[in-house]
């Protein structure tokens, strides 16, 4: 369920002249921009971008680009986005961006979704940006990576509930063969570099996710150990760092999000941008059955937990997505 | 099967009388068109079938059958014997019409995931006919395509491929595949001359053995838009001053797969010509139904072109000699009706 409170009447027309009287004069009244689109949902944000763009001639995101910085005016201006619109924009910040590609955003957006869903971003990608998502992401990645990432961001994938139980249980020894036959461990623990690459990429990109998820049972108890924990925890090895997030995404997305917010909250300093990202992606969908989730493996609320890591207007934002009403 | 001149020949003449005093209805000519009618590789002449057979009496059917050594034969049993393999062909060339009208008839997503399934469940599997569907086709149709192989099949066409084949076969096949290219104009013409060199390095300088270690090379073919590699082509050759299919004639797919992508009447025109030569197998035969039917309303202009230019003859003159019956009639009005648009 979503976390967003959108009230069911307003006007757009009002909306856009709040706003721009929000933005006039020494600085800008954050507090309004805030309480005004913190509180409107996709369609109520498009109408609110049309009137604006109707009555002062202007795009109202160039504008809050404008006047705005820092991680607020970021988690604002993806927050005004289609929600469509918006998966094609951070996949592409996330590979153009940066000087190496966020693979985290990568398999969030390909795998959170079902195949229509994933098949409608790359569309509003191509219309964005004149290229194809596959052609971007195979640009600027490179190796097993690249072989990985695009497979994955590529496949329209059976969405039919079917599972071949002989079919997953001999791809749970195929697997078992390329992770666990390499570095000479051999043992339950991984750690080793993976014997090769070819047979776990075709498996986790192409076969449809109840039968991934028979395959997943399936290597749990043939080898005794998760096939996560098979492919070891070695933070310089990116590729299975990527391998293992996008199990865990296949697996359960809801959790494997609530780690991403955890995570992000977890280090000496704060990660913004997966924290907004998956704040403002979710916000409208299941942020608070993620709320929940979050509260029963830390023990502590989501809302209190961005409430003392974040700061000012960027915490107050959040916080307003999260339902929060008595920010101010 | 001798090709003759398939035009049927209804003679009026004097009854006359066989050796052993019986009466015969149709004449040597006749029953060379009978022959003819029957004798395939690209279907069947039904309308001699139709005059002559309902002409002949048992006289004449004996006579025929006597006649055609190729088709029937008497020494062990006796009587003129229909040669089982040739009954076995007689009944394909039949089914050639309606394969063709039932191609034409069907969805085209559904007809072209039973080719990508046919592809390769034939043995020896056809990549060629892979690479055709996933190049030749716009990126809608070929996700059409892509859902309908879901719907009759219960599984991806990526999974199904990649299952098949492996190594290097198996990167491009899958690539191609699952692939969703942008279909628009726009290109980066920096971007572009970089590629063309990096192909240029991989095919002219490194060794040719190597492409297919060669990662660059396949993402360049495998995921840029068709526009964007048709400049890369234009490119290459004037850098290079050779064809880039060429130079990877080495690599029957990869030559394929550039073909399909930069030029398809080229591929097509090719495909046209070998079906309707000496002795092509079954899966060229049927390719002349395949491409007719399923390019008449794409680029059938191009394709008459091209082949025109490279073979020097008009295609529907070379299906005319070529083919029979009901089923070369639907072939030249399809290609007639494809020109005209």
């Amino acid at each position: 369920m979503a976390t967003l409170l959108a009230p069911e009447d307003f006007s757009p027309g009002e909306d856009a002249m709040a706003l721009n009287k929000a933005f006039e004069g020494w600085g800008t009244d954050e507090k309004t921009i805030i309480w005004i689109l913190g509180h409107r949902n996709a369609d109520q944000r498009k109408q609110i971008r049309l009137a604006y763009q109707e009555i002062y001639l202007e795009d109202l995101i160039k504008k809050l680009k404008y006047e705005l910085s820092g991680d607020f005016e970021r988690a604002v201006c993806h927050w005004i986005l289609d929600p469509v619109e918006r998966e094609a924009v951070l996949a592409y910040e996330a590979i153009i961006k940066n000087y190496r590609p966020d693979y985290r955003v990568i398999l969030e957006t390909a795998l959170t979704k079902s195949a229509e869903e994933l098949l409608t971003v790359k569309r509003t990608y191509q219309f964005l940006y004149k290229r194809s998502l596959e052609e971007d992401v195979a640009s600027h990645t490179a190796g097993d990576m690249r072989k990985f990432l695009v497979a994955v961001v590529s496949v329209y994938r059976y969405e039919g509930e079917e599972i071949e139980e002989e079919v997953a249980h001999s791809e749970a020894n195929i697997l078992g063969d390329e992770i666990q036959g390499g570095g000479g461990s051999g043992g339950g623990c991984g750690g080793g570099a993976l014997k090769g690459a070819e047979e776990i990429i075709r498996i986790l990109s192409t076969r449809s996710k109840p039968q991934l998820l028979a395959t997943f049972n399936y290597y749990k108890q043939i080898h005794g150990t998760s096939i996560t924990k098979s492919l070891g925890g070695d933070p310089a090895d990116e590729f299975s760092a990527a391998l293992r997030a996008a199990i865990q995404c296949i697996k359960n997305p809801k959790r494997y999000l609530q780690k991403v917010v955890s995570h992000s909250m977890n280090r000496v300093g704060t990660e913004e941008d997966a924290l907004s990202r998956v704040i403002v992606t979710r916000a409208e969908k299941d942020l608070k059955e993620m709320k929940d989730v979050y509260l029963e493996k830390t023990g502590r609320s989501l809302d209190d937990a961005v409430a003392s890591e974040t700061t000012g207007d960027y915490k107050a934002f959040l916080l307003t997505l999260l339902g929060n009403q008595d920010y101010f | 099967m001798d090709k003759r001149k398939k035009t049927t020949i209804l003679v009026r003449r004097e009854k006359k009388l066989n050796k052993e005093g019986e009466k015969i209805m149709t004449s040597p000519e006749e029953c060379e068109a009978l022959r003819t009618a029957f004798s395939g590789p690209h279907g069947v002449e039904e309308k001699s079938m139709l005059e002559i057979l309902v002409k002949c009496n048992p006289a004449d059917l004996t006579t025929f059958r006597k006649n055609s050594p190729g088709i029937f034969s008497d020494d062990e049993c006796y009587f003129e014997k229909w040669d089982s393999s040739h009954m076995k062909f007689l009944e394909n060339e039949f089914l050639r019409f309606q394969r063709a009208v039932i191609q034409r008839t069907m969805h085209p997503w559904e007809r072209d995931a039973l080719l990508v399934r046919k592809s390769l469940e034939e043995k020896p599997p056809l990549y060629n006919l892979l690479i055709e569907l996933a190049c030749t086709r716009t990126s809608e149709e070929f996700l059409g395509a892509r859902k309908a192989f879901q719907c009759l099949y219960s599984e991806s066409v990526e999974e199904f491929v990649a299952v098949r084949v492996e190594g290097f076969q198996r990167r491009l096949l899958v690539a191609l595949a699952s692939t969703y290219r942008y279909e628009g104009m726009r290109i980066d013409e920096a971007m572009i001359k970089l590629e063309c060199q990096k192909l240029g390095r991989a095919i002219k300088i490194d060794k040719k053995n190597e492409i297919e270690k060669d990662d660059e090379v396949l993402r360049i073919l495998t995921t840029r838009s068709k526009h964007y590699l048709k400049t890369i082509h234009k490119c290459y050759k004037e850098s290079y001053d050779s064809n880039l299919e060429e130079d990877l004639d080495d690599i029957q797919i990869l030559r394929d797969t550039v073909n399909c992508l930069c030029a398809p009447p080229i591929y097509f025109s090719k495909i046209l010509d070998k079906a309707m030569s000496v002795g092509p197998t079954e899966q060229e035969i049927e390719a002349l139904t395949r491409v007719i039917v399923t390019r008449t309303d794409v680029d059938m202009k191009d394709i008459a072109a091209e082949f025109n230019r490279k073979f020097g003859a008009p295609l529907i003159e070379r299906i005319e000699a070529a083919a029979l019956g009901n089923y070369r009639d639907f072939l030249v009005a399809l290609v007639k009706r494809g020109m005209a648009n």
